[in-house]
């Protein structure tokens, strides 16, 4: 009878506290010329950034492609999707990597792709060298975004796929490859401290591994190779003449049937890369990985379509939008249980779930104030102490200045914040989707602070203040100069000035010339947001969470 | 009048043992059932499980596979009877259905025999005998000479008492050879010289018969019934003219194009026939017609025919409830002036066999079967179940669909609509061939003869080239197959997503190479980074589609699956089944079959995906029995070579090395019943080097 009491008691609960009313977000007027002109912008955007991938996408190009498929070998996107669970998603990282760096050449996604998806259930990070850009061989960039997948293996406890098809170190670069603690050597070393630590390492060798490439077979957990076509050595045959004066051909010196018959550097042999891949998923089926981790309640779409978020957002960043419009299409049901919503109302904070999981999200709604930074502060130490991963949503010119804001003490606020996000353990992702300026990019999570994984919308821009600002700075430092030496600073001579700092600014700012550096992890549709982010919770997730403990914090 | 003279004893019957198989004993059985009667089966060793000997109330095992080791075995069947204190025998068709010994011995044992009299049997089993009683009593019969006297004119006077056309025709002829046609009485010596000429030629021996040659003959059937007080009905005739390898797939009642005289005079006719034997039972008599719907007198059979049905749904009646009143001793149920011919009524016959093989008849697991229900114009006629296996030991016939209606054409239309409810997956069947000939507009029409798959074969067996549509369908089938093979029950749910999100900034491109018959074509299909709509286009085409769609379960449906696609804006719901890497498309026109190729190292690294090496030697074209092994393990063969002799359907093949190798080891032994597509000798190719070294 006390049950029977209890659950009706609950069942009038529940009618009463009714869980709807947390959904936020409102209906856009989708008829207004402004929502129609920023939807336009925004589509232009989206379109140049998918018309820049497709290009990217089809790596060294027709011909390059013609002439490895020719001889049976798979492309690396071809071999990908055979690796990966059928139809499920992959999330691919840093597609722009290496975009309009190295002048006329062109090295399309670093020459390596790089990502997260799932084979047999398990999700993994992949790293596949791309033969068909400059022969996969490995410029500065293709070494940062390996070391990159690297870290975000490391990171997320995930284990790592490497589809090895690669020359090596790009040898006219090798002093930007081969010498840093972050270079070519770093792979390695990442293999057997990953491996250490329990992250499984698995190669499957479809093409050459030479020199140092061979470690990457060497030093993996298993290792996959396919007859005729996959080669392990650490001097080709033509450096093996010269040395020696011995004869070989490639096979024979470092092919299949060597390796799995005689030096045992490789465990399994395959006809061709299809098999191949399908070994690896058979390695992958026996890691024996701890599912201890409960699934989460279940799934619930947003109320509000992503797509709005185009008729929202449009491109101008001077432009106000309401931040909760964009958590409204990220958070399960649209549902946010927001935190201190009537304090520094600059930072809007709360609590949501995205896939089931539960997340906190911090997001912006204009220049962050002590109060703010106070909020945020409060609601990061929350998430901690309920281990509950952060989502920030970064639109911020920075933090407050003048007279009061020093007065009230936005630098110990501010820094409050930055120790708090600093220290926090819980799993932090971090999308730019908007202005990501000076201390700002700080006190919302930007890469310094080591989200697991930051992501960038097209319209977005990275810089540590603005470029007409930082103009303005450098106008003013040289009115000043030329007054103490008593000079004139017309203003024909202060926009000569300008223009090319203006510029500059804008240039390096662009998410593409971020994200071809690897200052992201990619540049998103903002009508993705929510799958990408939902895949870089779940592999995120894959890593115990270890307890936060912060720095001093100046009262 | 003689019978009525004699004295009947009503004999009640309480028990029937069916001593038959299949859709045959499931009908009797659920006709005792409706009267109140227990059922008995027998069984051979492979029908343990079949469905007539669960639907029984006792079953008793009466031996091996092949029909001489049990359903063939009278006495042993008689033993059942008398073990199980079953009164009466129902035989069904085939079997024992018309053999004078059984019934006789029946009679001996007092066991009733659910048939006609032995003497009836006897006396239709034998044609001459039967064509001089029909003769006799004035039913009309082919004419025919087949004297010793040689001489033309003789000759020509019995074509004339015949009368024209006649067909001339060599004794020793086979083949067409030495056979001649003469249509009028004019041309009739020209023929017997060109026939005789031939035949000299061909046989040396010019020995001629003249027969009357019915041209494009029909096959029309009267059922006629009798009982032991000497009535006699007829319940109309049943036109069988579609005919494969002489045997009826189609039949259909009344006969279309018939006219009311000419039905009551064939009905009349067969009373007659029956009347002229003292006929008790059910029986039915044969006859040719020709286009001017004169008929003749074939043959009598003396049981209850498969096609029965079409005759009761146009009469309203249930004939073997008929059988066992009769053979209990009451009088028929209906007189001839009871009886109405009501609307129209077709029956197609299920076969597992291959019609674009010559009808090559099949055998084999049933894997996969969902039936249209059963309803007032729809009967369903099976003795298998989803499961079963169609045994190389009896008739491959797997059902009978069964359909009604107030006219021909509506009566068509629920057929082929019940055909294409029909899903059958595991074997061949004639379901797709059915649809194209029932469409046929002669068909239609009603032109019916036993000639018309000959004379419209290549309208029958169009070439079935996959449509774009259909290709879409089946890549949009497979593609929705692997989606909801994904668990979605996982901790991390945005990567078990598989529709709203796959690749970044970029559509996910896939091909599906499917093969259909000998079609091999490759689908290329875009899926976007968002949104439900699929880009497709076939490989060599430069057509896109856009495609969208679901899978949706049927309600009874089992493993078959609705494909609710949409398709350049046109909405089509399609039946699907899924079965490994085949997918089956049943379309207006029937099954359509596509196979995702295995990945190319499958072939290369054996069977497994990876495991062994070695590849398959040899298969078994067809399902059969192992006749002779020509090969010993470690014998070294040439491509070509014979490896295999197998039995099947009383036919021979060969299975011979499809490459150059050394034979690792025979799989079967002699004597062993085969699958189709069972391996029967293991390689080693020569080609293969290496392959056996994989992995594990």
């Amino acid at each position: 009878r006390l049950y029977a009491s209890r659950a009706i008691l609950r069942s009038i609960q529940r009618c009463y506290h009714n869980d709807t009313v947390n959904i936020i977000g409102t209906s856009p007027d989708k008829n207004s010329p402004e929502y129609q002109d920023n939807a336009a912008r925004m589509s232009k955007l989206v379109s140049e950034l998918r018309d820049k991938v497709a290009k990217i996408a089809d790596g060294g190009g027709e011909k390059a492609v013609a002439r490895h498929v020719s001889k049976g070998k798979l492309v690396a996107r071809d071999r990908i999707d055979v690796l990966l669970d059928p139809s499920t998603p992959f999330l691919e990282l840093s597609q722009l990597a290496g975009y309009d760096m190295y002048g006329s050449e062109e090295v399309p996604a670093g020459g390596i792709i790089t990502g997260i998806g799932r084979v047999r259930g398990t999700e993994c990070v992949i790293v596949a060298n791309d033969a068909t850009v400059k022969g996969g061989s490995y410029y500065p960039i293709t070494v940062k975004k390996h070391l990159r997948a690297q870290e975000i293996a490391l990171e997320n406890n995930l284990p790592c796929i490497y589809l090895v098809d690669s020359g090596g170190a790009n040898l006219p670069r090798q002093a930007e490859v081969f010498p840093d603690r972050d270079h070519f050597g770093r792979i390695f070393f990442n293999q057997a401290t990953m491996s250490a630590k329990g992250i499984a390492q698995i190669a499957v060798v479809l093409g050459s591994c030479t020199a140092g490439g061979a470690y990457v077979p060497a030093m993996s957990d298993e290792s996959i190779i396919v007859r005729r076509q996959g080669t392990i050595f650490l001097a080709g045959p033509p450096l093996v003449a010269a040395a020696t004066g011995e004869q070989i051909s490639a096979e024979d010196l470092g092919g299949a049937d060597l390796h799995c018959r005689t030096s045992g550097v490789t465990d399994h042999y395959a006809v061709d890369d299809t098999h191949a891949l399908h070994l690896a998923r058979r390695v992958v089926g026996t890691l024996n990985r701890n599912t201890a981790l409960q699934p989460p309640v279940a799934v619930e779409e947003p109320v509000h379509a992503a797509e709005e978020l185009y008729g929202i957002i449009g491109d101008n960043l001077k432009k106000v939008f309401d931040v909760r419009e964009v958590i409204a299409r990220v958070l399960d049901g649209s549902q946010f249980d927001e935190f201190k919503q009537m304090y520094g109302e600059t930072l809007v904070c709360g609590f949501g779930r995205l896939f089931g999981h539960r997340v906190g999200v911090v997001g912006n709604n204009g220049v962050l104030f002590s109060e703010s930074a106070l909020k945020g502060t409060h609601f990061i130490q929350l998430c901690c102490q309920r281990n509950i991963p952060l989502i920030f949503l970064q639109n911020i010119t920075g933090f407050m200045v003048g007279r009061d804001a020093e007065a009230g003490g936005i630098a110990k606020n501010g820094a409050k914040m930055v120790t708090a996000v600093s220290c926090a353990k819980v799993p932090k992702l971090t999308v730019i989707i908007g202005g990501s300026y000076g201390a700002g990019n700080y006190g919302m999570c930007g890469r310094a602070y080591g989200p697991r994984f930051l992501f960038m919308w097209p319209n977005a821009r990275i810089s540590v203040m603005g470029g007409e600002q930082a103009a303005g700075v450098l106008a003013q430092i040289t009115r000043d100069q030329r007054l103490r030496e008593g000079k004139q600073f017309s203003a024909e001579e202060e926009a000569a000035l300008k223009a090319p700092i203006i510029e500059r600014f804008e240039h390096e700012g662009s998410p593409y010339y971020s994200s071809a550096r690897l200052w992201d992890d990619g540049v998103i549709d903002p009508a993705d947001t929510r799958p990408v982010l939902g895949m870089a919770l779940c592999a995120a997730l894959n890593a115990p969470l270890p307890p936060t403990r912060y720095g001093v914090f100046r009262m | 009048q003689q019978a009525t003279a004699k004295a009947v004893q009503y004999v009640p019957i309480t028990k029937i043992l069916i001593a038959n198989r299949g859709e045959i004993a499931c009908r009797v059985m659920r006709t005792a059932k409706k009267l109140g009667i227990q059922t008995v089966a027998v069984y051979s060793d492979p029908d343990k499980d079949a469905l007539h000997v669960s639907m029984a109330d006792e079953a008793y095992h009466i031996g091996g596979a092949a029909p001489q080791d049990s359903y063939l075995r009278g006495a042993a069947i008689l033993e059942v009877a008398r073990r199980s204190g079953a009164q009466a025998v129902h035989p069904g068709y085939g079997f024992l259905s018309e053999n004078t010994e059984f019934a006789e011995a029946c009679n001996n044992d007092g066991v009733i025999f659910i048939g006609p009299p032995a003497q009836a049997i006897r006396d239709m089993g034998i044609k001459s005998t039967s064509k001089h009683i029909m003769e006799a009593a004035g039913v009309p019969v082919v004419g025919g000479y087949h004297g010793e006297e040689q001489s033309d004119a003789r000759l020509r006077q019995e074509a004339d008492k015949i009368g024209f056309p006649v067909m001339i025709k060599a004794v020793r002829g086979g083949g067409g050879k030495g056979m001649r046609i003469a249509l009028t009485s004019s041309e009739f010596q020209e023929q017997l010289e060109s026939a005789r000429r031939e035949a000299i030629k061909s046989f040396n021996d010019d020995v001629m018969l003249i027969e009357k040659f019915v041209q494009r003959p029909r096959h029309v059937e009267v059922q006629v019934f009798g009982d032991q007080h000497g009535n006699y009905v007829y319940l109309y005739e049943r036109d069988c003219s579609v005919q494969r390898r002489h045997q009826k797939i189609v039949e259909e009642a009344p006969a279309p194009g018939v006219s009311d005289a000419v039905r009551q005079q064939l009905g009349e006719a067969a009373v007659q026939a029956a009347r002229a034997v003292h006929y008790v039972g059910a029986g039915t008599v044969e006859f040719i017609m020709d286009a001017q719907q004169k008929f003749y007198f074939m043959e009598m059979n003396t049981r209850l025919q498969v096609e029965h049905p079409v005759s009761e749904m146009i009469t309203n009646t249930d004939l073997v409830e008929w059988q066992i009143r009769v053979a209990a001793g009451e009088r028929l149920p209906l007189l001839q002036e009871d009886l109405r011919l009501q609307g129209h009524s077709f029956e197609a016959r299920v076969y597992a066999e291959e019609p674009g093989n010559s009808f090559m008849p099949g055998a084999g697991p049933i894997t996969r079967l969902t039936a249209p229900a059963d309803d007032a114009t729809t009967r369903i006629e099976t003795g298998v179940r989803q499961g079963d296996e169609v045994s190389v030991h009896y008739d491959p016939m797997i059902a009978k669909v069964v359909v009604w209606g107030p006219d021909r054409n509506t009566a068509l239309n629920r057929l082929a609509s019940a055909l294409t409810r029909y899903n059958i997956v595991g074997l061949h069947t004639n379901i797709e061939f059915m649809l194209s000939l029932l469409a046929h507009p002669e068909f239609v029409r009603g032109n019916v003869h036993t000639d018309f798959i000959q004379e419209h074969h290549a309208a029958l067996f169009p070439d079935v080239l996959v449509t774009p549509v259909q290709a879409c369908q089946a890549a949009l089938a497979f593609l929705l197959q692997q989606r909801s093979e994904i668990t979605t029950k996982t901790v991390s749910p945005a990567f078990s997503q598989s529709n709203a999100f796959l690749r970044v900034n970029q559509p996910k491109k896939s091909n599906f190479m499917l093969k259909s018959g000998e079609e091999s074509l490759t689908v290329a299909v875009e899926e976007p980074p968002s949104g439900q709509t699929l880009s497709m286009s076939i490989v060599g085409a430069d057509d896109k589609h856009s495609v969208s769609g679901r899978l949706e379960a049927i309600e009874g449906g089992g493993a078959v699956q609705e494909l609710v696609s949409e398709i350049n804006g046109v909405i089509n719901r399609t039946r699907i089944i899924h079965h490994g890497r085949d997918l089956y498309m049943f379309t207006k026109s029937g099954v359509q079959k596509f196979t995702l190729p295995e990945p190319k190292f499958v072939s290369k690294v054996g069977a497994g995906a990876g495991t062994s090496g070695g590849g398959l030697g040899a298969v078994a074209p067809m399902p059969g029995v192992v006749e002779k092994l020509l090969v010993e393990p470690g014998q070294r063969v040439q491509a070509g070579d014979p490896l295999v002799v197998i039995i099947a359907m009383k036919m021979e093949f060969i299975v011979k090395a499809t490459a150059a190798g050394e034979v690792q080891a025979l799989l079967y032994k002699q004597g062993d019943t085969v699958a189709k597509d069972a391996a029967l000798v293991k390689m080693k190719f020569d080609e293969e080097e290496s392959a056996d070294h994989s992995d594990d």
